[in-house]
């Protein structure tokens, strides 16, 4: 049973097949056995998520159940989740109860899910690999020795092994849909502002998002439709109705223009993942779509610009934590500057104190209007590539990522490599734009994601692409032997 | 563009962080790299352009200017690593 997806779980709950209890009981007795090879989870929820399955069996047996009532679920312990501790993958906050829940989470709590437990993930959200976190490294459950992807590693990883049916997850430069690729499985980054941010905890503010990482797109429309909505909490959060978003799911794709970029089948992709996704491509067009290339020809620039704008902002957000008011704190401070010298030096990892000193330098005096305005400058360069193609095309679709996952320690030499990693997917967060990424294809045994990028608000949209590619083809069906 | 030892420390003193004299050195060499990726920003031409800084241009939206927060000092304190009488401690400040 801990083979299907939140769909089939609801469906079989509803059936009655199984309990919620016992449902439950099976993933909290996986994860004991299996998550010591993954390292996927932080913490695990045993005693709250049994009694929210048997509060989901009552409900049930009242005949007072909902679609999700009871379907287990994990959340990137980035999300503040009351009375549980929620550490962001950091030293710094290992000690952080949070003393309220996410909007996010309160809203699948109102939903009716059970939490398994809090995944791990890269520190504050920053990394590729999920190998900055504070409590080790993730392994992908295709290859042990491989890396997950990151930030979100741990989500990913989790429903990668059957450890749960889905998860939640964030995405700033590509953090759900690149593990999403390394890890065969649907990962979706709705448009900036769909998703409440409230109580998740901040990185870079005017990219982070919250989003999915799911076995198929059935099952992140079904999230979505959970997450999604305006939140007076959260004033970026946008004031546009919601929508059902299954019911476009059955749509056909003809007459579906796909704009192919030139600039994402260049030199750095990996010539067998570039193989595997023009066969993706393929299997568009037999479903009606028409391929056009299109260029967006600021897209070598992305990276650049957000290693100037996600620090810049992160130097912002992290200077909350001074070892005043929650989390770390150094022992025997001898004066106030020690005090927050030593708990962020302490409480930081290496990736982050080096962001957030990228951040401040960016932002200092002198080198502010050549860097931080420059950089966003060129955000509004990407933004305007996007806005041309979108004249031309509905969507957009290329590789997730150059290569297939890559392994553990092998690149740790030199940061800019790691942030290359990122090299199709960033321009995306820029923009502020929805994306998705879809299995696609296996190089070596190893997953190959399609990037889907669609216009403001078009989750629809994309959740219709992604489920009508996945009725033809049975990429999403793969999994390791775990 | 290089970034010596001494630029790190200035950068991490305005960050209120504390590197070793080693970290400094290693901070300054992968400055160099990630100076070198966001330099590449230069050869782009910006000069008519406004920056952007939210994808979705939209203002501050804005709310009636009543009360809604609830008190939860002490709930939120029980988290804090120093605390008295409804007061956050750290070293003393003036002398």
């Amino acid at each position: 049973m801990f083979r299907l997806g939140i769909a089939e779980i609801s469906r079989a709950l509803a059936a009655g097949e199984f309990s919620s209890e016992e449902l439950t009981t099976a993933y909290l007795a996986r994860i004991k056995e299996k998550d010591k090879d993954f390292n996927a989870y932080i913490t695990l929820c045993e005693e709250q998520a049994l009694s929210q399955a048997k509060a989901a069996d009552s409900k049930r047996a009242k005949g007072e159940a909902d679609l999700l009532t009871g379907v287990p679920l994990a959340h990137k312990d980035i999300f503040c989740t009351k009375g549980i501790k929620t550490s962001c993958g950091s030293r710094m906050l290992d000690n952080f109860i949070a003393p309220y829940d996410a909007t996010v989470v309160d809203k699948f709590n109102q939903a009716g899910i059970v939490m398994l437990g809090k995944t791990n993930m890269d520190e504050f959200a920053m990394g590729s690999s999920n190998e900055t976190s504070y409590y080790g490294a993730v392994h992908n459950p295709w290859n042990k020795e491989l890396v997950p992807g990151g930030s979100s590693g741990g989500s990913a990883a989790a429903v990668a092994a059957h450890l749960c049916p889905a998860a939640t997850a964030t995405d700033t430069g590509g953090s759900i849909r690149q593990p999403a690729a390394f890890c065969g499985l649907t990962g979706l980054k709705p448009t900036y502002g769909r998703v409440s941010r409230w109580g998740m905890i901040a990185f870079a503010s005017s990219l982070d998002q919250a989003g999915t990482l799911t076995r198929s797109a059935e099952d992140a429309a079904l999230m979505l439709n959970v997450m999604a909505g305006h939140d007076p909490l959260d004033s970026t959060s946008i004031n546009i109705a919601t929508e059902d978003y299954t019911a476009d799911l059955n749509k056909p794709l003809k007459g579906l223009k796909i704009g192919i970029p030139v600039q994402h089948f260049a030199e750095g992709l990996n010539a067998d993942v570039e193989q595997n996704i023009r066969n993706a491509l393929a299997e568009f067009e037999k479903l009606g779509a028409t391929l056009k290339e299109v260029s967006l020809p600021n897209s070598h620039q992305s990276v650049s610009a957000y290693y100037v704008i996600a620090p810049a902002e992160a130097s912002a957000n992290l200077s909350r934590y001074d070892g005043v008011r929650y989390g770390y704190r150094c022992d025997d401070p001898q004066d106030l500057e020690d005090l927050y010298k030593r708990s962020r030096s302490e409480g930081f990892g290496t990736e982050v104190k080096r962001r957030i000193m990228v951040g401040t330098y960016a932002l200092s005096a002198g080198y502010y209007d050549a860097y931080y305005i420059k950089a966003q400058k060129i955000r509004r360069l990407i933004k305007n590539d996007f806005d041309k193609a979108f004249t031309e095309v509905d969507v957009i679709m290329g590789p997730t990522s150059p290569h297939t996952a890559f392994k553990i320690g092998s690149q740790t030499n030199d940061p800019v490599t790691m942030y290359l990693e990122d090299i199709y997917t960033i321009a995306v967060n820029l923009a502020g734009l929805p994306g998705i990424s879809i299995p696609a294809g296996l190089v070596n045994q190893l997953p190959v994601g399609l990037q889907v990028i669609g216009k403001n608000f078009s989750e629809s949209q994309l959740l219709n692409i992604a489920h009508q590619f996945q009725q033809v083809t049975d990429w999403h069906t793969q999994t390791p032997e775990v | 563009m290089s970034i010596s030892a001494n630029d790190i420390a200035y950068i991490a003193n305005l960050a209120r962080l504390q590197l070793s004299e080693a970290e400094q050195q290693e901070a300054a060499d992968n400055f160099k790299n990630i100076l070198a990726l966001i330099d590449q920003m230069q050869s782009a031409d910006t000069d008519q352009l406004e920056p952007l800084s939210h994808a979705i241009e939209t203002s501050q939206p804005l709310r009636e200017d009543l009360v809604t927060e609830l008190n939860q000092r002490d709930e939120l304190q029980k988290i804090a690593p120093k605390c008295e009488q409804g007061l956050y401690l750290v070293p003393k400040v003036i002398e």
